[in-house]
């Protein structure tokens, strides 16, 4: 039995998802990668589930594999949308997780703790509109395509660098004055009016 | 900007033996030459068009002098919301959205979509439409592996190749128009089986095929395998060890050659592929070279699986005797009652799947694909997730990359074999 577990199911593919509290998610997997017998030292795919009945909780899926035994385990944890979307972050277990939390958190506005680079990846860093694989996000954006154009013709080139990259090459001194300023304050691709 | 420039006294004593001028940089004041140049680092913005980044991919690239430092990808410029537009479409309307996540492979997505669902609403299907989907899996890996092939040839700078590789991928790409009418964009698969049987004389022409393309391989083989150049460009190059490639969830041909035997199709085998005789080839080292002789040697291997796979094929129905999944034929559809009502109500409401989730992993060209489906007893899924694995390949591009040379860094995102429909879907 796995330590922390909360329920059990069997998905419609025969593989086993096993349900897991949200604050002991860390050690769970540590224990599924590193206890013999366990081993699995392979993370297939992470991604979330939010369903069409807004009652039920938001879930957070990892796909875990086990190279060496060939079997793999389906770990879910659930969250309460009006709560707090948060998880510990799995990055330091399987580094396989760096970009598939970002894309998680990018999609669906669950932040991973402990991640040392969550930012958006799919989605522009500076995107306004919201989580798009939210059930609360319309198909077509919350936008109009009118305003949609409009934003990606007048967003400063600044934005399309993060703060980060600008910080190399001295790059920081050969900036225009405005734009130091508006860096400075955190205006990052700001459209005009 | 004065610390950046450096006056280089240059050793003129004169020419060489073969009479060209001699330029040897020497030491100023003892320091050797490029010290000074350490320490200020250039910031190169690669991309997002740009031909050797193999799609809208950009990279912002920190240099000392040629030494990538620091290498962040920015994904998203090919982001199409595939996944949110599967929740407002039926299982069978999301197979034309499956050709155009991993556009150079396109029928293997279109099958590993289908067997998800399949898998979802427990469809057991027929043994001829198993063959086919294989036959056509395989197709797609050898056309994925020629243009990864081709375009990595000509991004190290050997152009014939490429000739040669998109040549045999044509004669792939015809045999797809033949069976589907589109090259491209196929939608080979519906729920339960194919849109269409294969035609009269697919079968001689991909025989032909299978018999004639591992003479080109051959060629490609002995034009690059012992090539001082590409063996140069390539040896050493984007080194992953085993340990770092399982941790860095890669998958396909980067996993393998690390040196890592997982082929889904041997460990977790789908459509009948424990009963075909194949290798799964295993690099060694980890570095590009491998990953090239991985996929040349798949190539081989997915020509010997499709012969197999023709010498088997049996008759009978490709579809699914099932007439809540599959359309009844348009002519009973118009004379029938009950074909119209059926036809009906899969138009108008689609199929239903059960209430549960499905995962279903397959070894596509580019590394496992999985599609997994969770439903809510509706006729449209409330969550289709691709398992991307190029994205996920792409992510360990950063590690391989630092430490080495600009020019390595194009060798390095080459042989992750990206395609942006799927990595930013």
């Amino acid at each position: 039995m796995i330590p922390g577990a909360l329920r059990e199911e069997v998905a419609r593919d025969g593989e086993t998802i096993v349900f897991v509290a949200r604050d002991r998610l860390l050690e769970v997997m540590t224990w599924l990668k590193e206890t013999p017998g366990q081993q699995f030292d392979y993370l297939v795919d992470v991604t979330a589930v939010e369903f069409r009945d807004r009652e039920r909780p938001l879930q957070v899926v990892y796909f875990l594999r086990s190279l060496t035994r060939r079997a793999d385990l389906r770990v879910k944890v659930e969250l309460d949308a009006a709560g707090d979307l948060a998880v510990d972050s799995v990055w330091g277990l399987w580094r396989g997780a760096d970009w598939l939390e970002r894309e998680v958190f990018d999609m669906f506005g669950i932040t991973f703790r402990g991640h040392p680079d969550l930012r958006r990846i799919l989605m522009w860093e500076t995107y306004a509109e919201g989580f798009p694989l939210r059930k609360d996000f319309p198909l077509r954006g919350r936008f109009s395509r009118a305003e949609q154009v409009r934003q990606a013709l007048n967003a400063n080139p600044e934005a399309h660098y993060s703060l980060d990259e600008l910080s190399i090459a001295d790059a920081w001194g050969d900036l225009p004055d405005d734009m130091r300023e508006r860096l400075k304050r955190g205006e990052r691709g700001v459209v005009p009016e | 900007m004065s610390s950046r420039t450096i006056e280089l006294e240059l050793a003129t004593p004169g020419l060489d033996a073969q009479g060209r001028p001699v330029r040897v940089p020497l030491p100023a004041d003892g320091q050797p030459v490029g010290s000074e140049l350490g320490g200020e680092h250039l910031l190169l913005n690669m991309g997002p068009q740009h031909p050797a980044t193999h799609g809208v991919l950009r990279l912002v690239v920190e240099l000392d002098g040629e030494t990538v430092v620091r290498c962040i990808p920015h994904l998203g410029y090919l982001h199409s919301g595939f996944e949110k537009l599967g929740e407002y479409r039926h299982y069978n309307q999301i197979v034309p959205l499956t050709d155009r996540t991993d556009y150079l492979s396109p029928m293997a997505n279109n099958v590993g979509m289908a067997l998800a669902a399949e898998k979802l609403m427990g469809i057991e299907i027929t043994p001829r439409c198993t063959v086919l989907r294989v036959i056509a899996c395989e197709m797609s890996r050898i056309i994925s592996h020629m243009v990864w092939l081709g375009t990595t040839s000509i991004d190290l700078g050997a152009f014939t190749p490429f000739l040669w590789a998109f040549q045999e991928r044509e004669r792939i790409y015809n045999l797809q128009e033949m069976w589907t009418g589109a090259r491209l964009t196929t939608s080979l698969t519906r729920v339960g089986g194919l849109m269409a049987d294969i035609p009269d004389g697919f079968v001689e022409r991909l025989r032909e095929f299978t018999r004639t393309f591992p003479k080109t391989l051959e060629e490609i083989d002995r034009v690059l395998t012992r090539n001082a150049v590409w063996a140069g460009r390539t040896q050493g190059v984007g080194v992953l060890t085993a340990a770092e490639a399982i941790n860095y969830s890669l998958s396909g041909p980067m996993l393998r050659a690390s040196g890592v035997p997982y082929d889904v199709r041997k460990d977790k085998p789908y459509l009948g592929y424990e009963t075909y005789d194949f290798e799964v080839p295993v690099g060694e080292h980890g570095d590009v070279y491998d990953r090239y002789l991985v996929r040349l040697e798949e190539c081989h291997q997915a020509n010997r699986i499709l012969q197999q796979a023709l010498a088997r094929l049996p008759d009978g129905p490709i579809n699914v005797d099932d007439p809540r999944v599959i359309l009844p034929p348009k002519s009973r559809a118009m004379s029938d009652m009950e074909a119209m009502i059926f036809h009906f109500k899969q138009v108008m409401e689609g199929v239903k799947a059960p209430v549960g989730e499905a995962y279903v992993g397959i070894e596509n060209p580019k590394g496992e694909l999985g599609n997994y489906f969770v439903s809510d007893g509706t006729a449209k899924p409330v969550r289709w997730r691709i398992r991307p694995p190029s994205f996920i390949n792409l992510s360990a591009l950063p590690k391989m990359a630092e430490g080495h040379l600009l020019s390595d860094l194009v060798a390095i995102n080459a042989s992750v074999d990206i395609v942006m429909g799927e990595v930013d879907r």
